[in-house]
C-alpha cells in the first residue's frame, strides 16, 4: 500500500468546477451529517482521529477548534489557509483545483463547530488562475444554499469569500495573514494574545491549513476509525506530499504516515533521474530539515522524523542527487529567506543579512573561521529569538546540515588543524 | 473636586529575579519588571507610542521559554528571570545585530551622550563588533525641518507609529523586505514632497540620530559674525521651560533670566521675547474674535499660531481653512513689528537687520519659509532654530550656562505677561484669551484669571465660559494630531459646535514641540513630559510675571497708541495677518 485516496478520494472522479457533479459523487455529505448529530459529536471524531494541522505547526485539530469554540465574541472567523508559500509545496493547489467543493465543505463545517459565521480563503496570489473557478463555486454554494443563511434549512448561517494573497511567504503566517487582510504589509504580530484570541480585525480567528480541512471531511465521512487504518500510532491517517528535484516523477501523492523516504523516492516519485545516486532530501519546505540519503530509510511519520532533527512541515520534499552541492544549495535556501522574511524584528532581518555575506563568502571561497563563528552566532540567536516561525525555524535547514555533514562549513585551515588533532 | 472611580482591578502575581511582585492583571512583564526594580533594556518599545515587539532586546525568560518582555502581559505564578547567562548573550548578540546594519559614527553624531542605542551598548557591556557592517547611505534633507539619515535607521518603527497613530498624518512607512527592509517616507519621495506637517514628532521619539532637525545654527553663526547686520534675537515661551535639560537641570526648570544672559553673549544685538508678541496676538484674536461673534462671522474661529497645525488643516481640512484665524503666528508678528516699528524707532534699515527665532518647533524653520510671511519683501523672520541648536550653540560658545546670572528681556519687545508665557502649554493660548475678551466685554477687571477647565494633558477639552450674563462662549482646546482630527470631523459634520477652538499639532503644546530637548525612554517612561515642563510656565504665570493679561501689557499698550492704532487696523492687517494655502 504504498499511495493511496483518503482525501483525494474524488481526485478525478467528478469535474471540480460543478457542484452537481459534487453532489452526484456522494458530496457535501459530511455538512448533512455534522448538522444531524451536531458539532460535539464531530469534535470527538476529530479528536479520535488524531489528526494533526497540515500548515506546517502540526497543531492537534480536535483541539485547535475547541480552543475556538470556546472564544466568546459577536463575530468570529475562519481562514483558510491556501497561501502555499512554501517553496517546493503544491498540494494545496490541487486540493483546490480539484476538489475545492470538499475545501468549502470543510470551512462550512470548521464554522458550526467553532460557531464562526465567516470566512475567508486566503488564496496565494500566484494562483490566479484559479480564483475564478473558485469564486465561482462559493457562488454555486450559495446558490444552493450551501453557503449564507440557514444552510440546509438548519440554523447556522455561514459566508464566505475569497482573498487573494499579498505575495510575500510570511503572509501564510497567521497574524501576518491577518494583517494583509487588513490591507497592512504582512508582517507578524508578537503573541500573546494569539491569532484564535485577536486575530482578523482583533476578533477570534481560526487560521486552518486547506488539506486539514479537506481531510476534517473525508474523517467525518468514513470516520476516524477508517482514517486511523492509516499511518503509525503517533502519525495516524495519511498526507499529502509535495515532491520534487531530480526524481523521475515529481508530483502530489497521497501516502499513508510510515512509508520510508526511500520508498517515497523511488516507489512512487519513480527514482532518482538518469540512474543518479541520491544526496540528500530537504523535507517540509524552505525551513525544512536536511536529510542524508544514507538515512532515507527514516520513516515519513512525525515522531521519526523529529528523532533525525526535521518535521513534516508543509508536506514538501526536494529531492537532489550527487551532482547538487549541498552548499549551493543551502545559499539558494538563504536567498530564499533573504527575499521573503518580513523584515520586522532584529534577529531575522539582521540574521538573514550576516547569513548573506558568509554565503557570498562560501561561494567566492574567502571564507575565514571567523566567520563560522559567526554563523554560530547567528543561528542561535535567530533561532532563539526571532518574533515569529519564520526566523525560529530558518536554522533547521543549516542546523541539520551541520549535523549530517559536520565538515561542510570548514575552511580548509580549519579542516587541517582538526584533522592534526586526531 | 474630582469624582473617583474606584474599580476593582485584579492582581496578578508574579516571581521576576526570585523577588515576588503583585501588579494589576494587564501589565507587562517589563512594567512589572521595573516595579521591582530591574530595568529590561528596550529599542523599539516606546510607552504609548511603539508596542511592536521587533527588536527583541528586551527578552527574558518566561516560564523557561524567550519572550519579549515588552509586548508580554504578566500572568499567575509566571517565573521570570531577567539576568541569565543566556539573556545576557542574546542582548548583546541583538545589539551586535543591530549595530551591523548603523552607521556607529558617535562622536559626530546629533545625539552623541543622548542615544538609546549608544547608551545600551554601553550598559550591555558589548565590548566589540562582531559582525560586518552594511547599512545605506540615503539621507533625505529636502525638508526645511526634518533630515532623515538612513544610515542611523534601526528599524525600531517608533517615528513610523508617532506619524500614523498619534499624529495622523502617515507619511512614513515600511518599504520592502527581509535585510532591505527601511522606514522611509511613502512613495520613496522626500519629506519635502508629502503631506509632512514638519511637527518633528518622529525625531523626538527616535531613540537614535537617524532623524534630526535640519540644522540653522551655522547661518546664525554668519549672521552674528556679519559687522553689517544689527540680530535680534526673539525667544518662544517654551524654549525657557526645557532648555535648562539640555545643561542637565530638572525637567520643569524654568531658565529664563539664565536663556537671556547666554544669548547676549553669544552676540546677538538685542534679546527680545515672542511673548511681547503673543499678547498682541491675543489682541488681535481676540479682535477678531469678537468681531466673528457681533457680525455674524464663520465660527468656530480656529487658533493660527501652530505651523504644524496650519499645514495639517490645509491638506487634510481645506474646507476648515476660513475658519482659520488670519493672525499670523507670534514669531511672525514678531518678525514683522520689528522690521517695521523697531526698525523705525531705531532709524534701522529693515533690510540690515537679522531676526532670528528660538522655537521649541521643528515646524517653524517651515513657517518662516512660507511665500506668505514677509511685508513688501521683506521676509518677516530670517532664521528659525530649534531649542537644541540654541543649546549647542552656548556650548560650543563654551559658555558656562549653569552659571549664569539672570539676565532680562531687552525693553519694550522683551516685556511681556503670563498670559504670553502660558502659550508654550496646551490651552495657554485659549486662557490667554478669555481673559482679555472678558475683561473687554465685561468692562471690568476680572481678577480670577485661572480657568483650569482648559489645563492638562487631556486629549481634547471642552467648556463652556460664562462671560457676561448674556454671552456664553462654548470652547475646546485640542493637541496632537489624532486628538485634532477626531475633533475637526466632529466639527465639519456639525456635530459639534464652538465659537473659539485652540489648535496645537504637538501632543501637549508647545512644551513638547519637535524642537525640544530629547528625553531618554527611561525617562519617559516614569514622567509625563509634557505636564512637567508646563509647569514651568504656569509657574512663571502665576509667580514671576508683574501681569497675567495680555491687553495689561504696557508695551504692547503703547506699541497700538503710537502704531497700530487700534486691534485689526489697516496697518495691523499689513503686518499681522495672513492667508493659507489649499494643499489637498
Ligand atoms: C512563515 C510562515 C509561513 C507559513 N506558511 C503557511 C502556508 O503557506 N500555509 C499554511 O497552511 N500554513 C502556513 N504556516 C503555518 C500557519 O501559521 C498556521 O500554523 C497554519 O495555517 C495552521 O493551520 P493547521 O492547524 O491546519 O496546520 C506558516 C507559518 C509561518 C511561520
Ligand atoms: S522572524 Fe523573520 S519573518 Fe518573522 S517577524 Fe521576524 S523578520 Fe519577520
Ligand atoms: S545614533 Fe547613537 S550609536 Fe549611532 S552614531 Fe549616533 S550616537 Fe552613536
Ligand atoms: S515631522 Fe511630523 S508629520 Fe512629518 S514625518 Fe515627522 S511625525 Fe510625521
Ligand atoms: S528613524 Fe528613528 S524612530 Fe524611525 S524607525 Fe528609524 S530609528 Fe526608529
Ligand atoms: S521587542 Fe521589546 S523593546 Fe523591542
Amino acid at each position: 500500500m504504498k499511495q493511496v485516496h483518503f482525501i483525494t478520494e474524488l481526485f478525478d472522479k467528478y469535474d471540480g468546477r460543478s457542484l452537481q457533479a459534487y453532489l452526484n459523487v456522494g458530496g457535501f455529505a459530511s455538512l448533512q451529517k455534522t448538522i444531524e448529530i451536531g458539532s460535539e459529536a464531530v469534535l470527538t471524531e476529530i479528536d479520535a482521529s488524531g489528526l494533526q494541522g497540515r500548515g506546517g505547526a502540526a497543531y492537534p485539530t480536535g483541539k485547535k477548534l475547541r480552543q475556538a469554540q470556546a472564544e466568546k465574541a459577536a463575530r468570529k472567523f475562519v481562514v483558510c489557509n491556501a497561501d502555499e508559500g512554501e517553496p517546493g509545496t503544491f498540494k494545496d493547489r490541487e486540493l483546490l483545483k480539484c476538489n475545492i467543493y470538499q475545501v468549502i465543505e470543510g470551512m462550512v463545517i470548521a464554522g458550526i463547530c467553532t460557531q464562526s459565521q465567516e470566512g475567508i480563503i486566503y488564496v496565494r496570489e500566484e494562483y490566479t488562475n484559479m480564483h475564478d473557478e473558485i469564486r465561482n463555486a462559493i457562488a454555486e454554494c450559495y446558490s444552493h444554499n450551501y453557503l449564507g443563511k440557514n444552510i440546509l434549512g438548519s440554523p447556522y448561517n455561514f459566508d464566505l469569500k475569497l482573498f487573494s494573497g499579498a505575495g510575500s511567504y510570511v503572509c501564510g503566517e497567521g497574524f501576518a495573514m491577518c494583517e494583509s487582510m487588513e490591507g497592512k504589509s504582512g508582517r507578524p504580530r508578537s503573541k500573546p494574545p494569539y491569532v484564535k484570541q485577536e486575530g482578523f480585525l482583533n476578533l477570534p480567528t481560526l487560521v486552518i491549513n486547506t488539506e486539514t480541512l479537506s481531510t476534517i471531511v473525508s474523517i467525518i465521512k468514513h470516520g476516524a476509525d477508517s482514517f486511523r487504518r492509516y499511518g503509525t500510532e503517533e502519525s495516524p491517517g495519511t498526507k499529502l506530499i509535495s515532491i520534487s528535484g531530480k526524481v523521475n516523477r515529481p508530483g502530489v501523492y497521497e501516502i499513508p504516515f510510515g512509508l520510508t523516504i526511500r520508498e517515497i523516492i523511488n516507489d512512487l516519485a519513480g527514482g532518482i533521474r538518469n540512474g543518479k545516486k541520491g544526496h540528500f532530501v530537504q523535507i517540509g519546505g524552505a525551513s525544512g530539515g536536511i536529510l542524508p540519503e544514507w538515512l532515507w530509510d527514516t520513516p515519513y511519520t512525525y515522531e521519526d522524523l523529529a528523532k533525525a532533527g526535521l518535521s513534516v512541515g508543509s508536506g514538501a520534499i526536494v529531492v537532489a542527487d550527487e551532482d547538487n552541492s549541498l552548499l549551493d544549495y543551502l545559499k539558494v535556501v538563504q536567498d530564499f529567506f533573504s527575499h521573503e522574511s518580513c523584515g520586522k524584528c532584529t534577529p531575522c532581518r539582521e540574521g538573514n543579512r550576516q547569513l548573506r555575506f558568509i554565503f557570498e563568502r562560501i561561494t567566492d571561497g574567502t571564507v575565514t573561521v571567523a566567520d563560522y563563528d559567526r554563523l554560530e552566532i547567528v543561528l542561535d540567536v535567530m533561532g532563539k529569538a526571532s518574533l515569529c516561525g519564520s526566523g525560529k525555524t530558518e536554522v533547521v535547514p543549516f542546523r541539520t546540515a551541520q549535523r549530517y555533514f559536520p565538515e561542510l562549513f570548514l575552511t580548509k585551515e580549519s579542516l587541517e588543524a582538526k584533522k592534526a588533532v586526531v | 473636586m474630582k469624582t473617583v472611580l474606584l474599580t476593582i482591578e485584579k492582581k496578578v502575581t508574579l516571581t521576576i529575579d526570585n523577588e515576588t511582585v503583585k501588579v494589576p492583571e494587564g501589565t507587562t512583564v517589563l512594567e512589572a519588571a521595573k516595579i521591582a526594580g530591574i530595568h529590561i533594556p528596550t529599542l523599539c518599545y516606546l510607552k504609548d507610542i511603539n508596542k511592536a515587539g521587533a527588536c527583541r532586546i528586551c527578552l527574558v525568560e518566561a516560564n523557561g521559554s524567550l519572550q519579549a518582555s515588552c509586548v508580554l502581559p504578566v500572568s499567575e505564578g509566571m517565573v521570570v528571570k531577567t539576568n541569565t547567562p543566556l539573556i545576557r548573550q542574546m542582548r548583546k548578540h541583538i545589539l551586535a545585530l543591530i549595530l551591523a546594519n548603523h552607521n556607529s559614527s558617535c562622536p559626530t553624531c546629533i545625539r552623541n551622550n543622548n542615544c538609546e542605542l549608544q547608551t545600551l551598548a554601553k550598559e550591555l557591556n558589548l565590548r566589540e563588533e562582531i559582525f560586518e557592517r552594511e547599512y545605506s547611505r540615503h539621507i533625505d534633507d529636502f525638508s526645511p525641518s526634518v533630515v532623515r539619515d538612513d544610515s542611523k535607521c534601526i528599524n525600531c518603527g517608533r517615528c513610523v507609529n508617532v506619524c500614523n497613530d498619534v499624529q495622523t498624518v502617515g507619511v512614513l512607512g515600511f518599504v520592502h523586505r527581509s535585510d532591505r527592509t527601511k522606514v522611509a517616507p511613502v512613495y520613496d519621495k522626500s519629506l519635502a514632497e508629502l503631506s509632512c506637517i514638519n511637527c518633528g514628532q518622529c525625531i523626538v521619539n527616535c531613540p537614535v540620530g537617524a532623524l534630526r532637525e535640519k540644522d540653522n545654527t551655522d547661518l546664525v553663526w554668519e549672521a552674528l559674525a556679519d559687522e553689517t547686520k544689527h540680530v535680534v534675537v526673539q525667544t518662544a515661551p517654551a524654549v525657557r521651560a526645557a532648555l535648562g535639560e539640555e545643561f542637565g537641570l530638572p525637567m520643569g526648570t524654568s531658565v529664563t533670566g539664565k536663556m537671556v544672559a547666554a544669548l547676549r553673549r553669544l552676540g546677538f544685538d538685542k534679546v527680545f521675547d515672542t511673548d511681547f508678541a503673543a499678547d498682541v496676538t491675543i489682541m488681535e484674536e481676540g479682535t477678531e474674535l469678537l468681531d466673528r461673534l457681533n457680525n455674524g462671522g464663520v465660527l468656530p474661529l480656529i487658533t493660527s499660531c501652530s505651523p504644524g497645525w496650519i499645514k495639517f488643516c490645509e491638506h487634510k481640512f481645506p474646507e476648515l481653512i476660513p475658519h482659520l484665524s488670519s493672525c499670523k503666528s507670534p514669531q511672525n508678528m514678531m518678525g514683522a513689528l520689528l522690521k517695521s516699528h523697531y526698525a523705525k524707532m531705531n532709524g534701522l534699515d529693515p533690510k540690515d537687520i537679522v531676526v532670528v527665532s528660538v522655537m521649541p518647533c521643528t515646524a517653524k524653520k517651515f513657517e518662516v519659509q512660507r511665500e506668505e510671511l514677509e511685508v513688501d519683501g521683506i521676509r518677516d523672520v530670517d532664521i528659525s532654530i530649534t531649542t537644541r541648536e540654541l543649546a549647542r550653540m552656548i556650548k560650543e560658545a563654551r559658555i558656562e550656562f549653569n552659571r549664569l546670572e539672570d539676565e532680562a528681556f531687552d525693553d519694550f519687545y522683551g516685556d511681556s505677561t503670563g498670559a504670553a508665557v502660558i502659550f508654550g502649554a496646551t490651552g495657554g493660548v485659549m486662557e490667554a484669551a478669555i481673559r482679555t475678551v472678558a475683561d473687554i466685554l465685561t468692562g471690568q477687571d476680572i481678577e480670577e484669571v485661572n480657568y483650569e477647565a482648559v489645563r492638562g494633558v487631556e486629549g481634547i477639552k471642552e467648556a463652556e465660559i460664562q462671560i457676561t450674563p448674556e454671552l456664553k462662549i462654548k470652547v475646546a482646546v485640542v493637541h496632537g494630531g489624532a486628538n485634532v482630527k477626531a475633533l475637526m470631523e466632529r466639527v465639519l459634520s456639525g456635530e459639534a459646535q464652538y465659537h473659539f477652538i485652540e489648535v496645537m499639532a504637538c501632543p501637549g503644546g508647545c512644551v513638547n514641540g519637535g524642537g525640544q530637548p530629547i528625553v531618554p525612554d527611561k525617562v519617559k517612561m516614569e514622567t509625563d513630559v509634557r505636564a512637567e515642563r508646563a509647569k514651568a510656565l504656569y509657574y512663571e504665570d502665576s509667580a514671576i510675571l508683574p501681569r497675567r493679561k495680555s491687553h495689561k501689557n504696557p508695551s504692547v499698550q503703547k506699541l497700538y497708541r503710537e502704531f497700530l492704532e487700534e486691534p485689526n487696523s489697516s496697518l495691523a492687517h499689513k503686518l499681522l495677518h495672513t492667508t493659507y494655502v489649499n494643499r489637498q
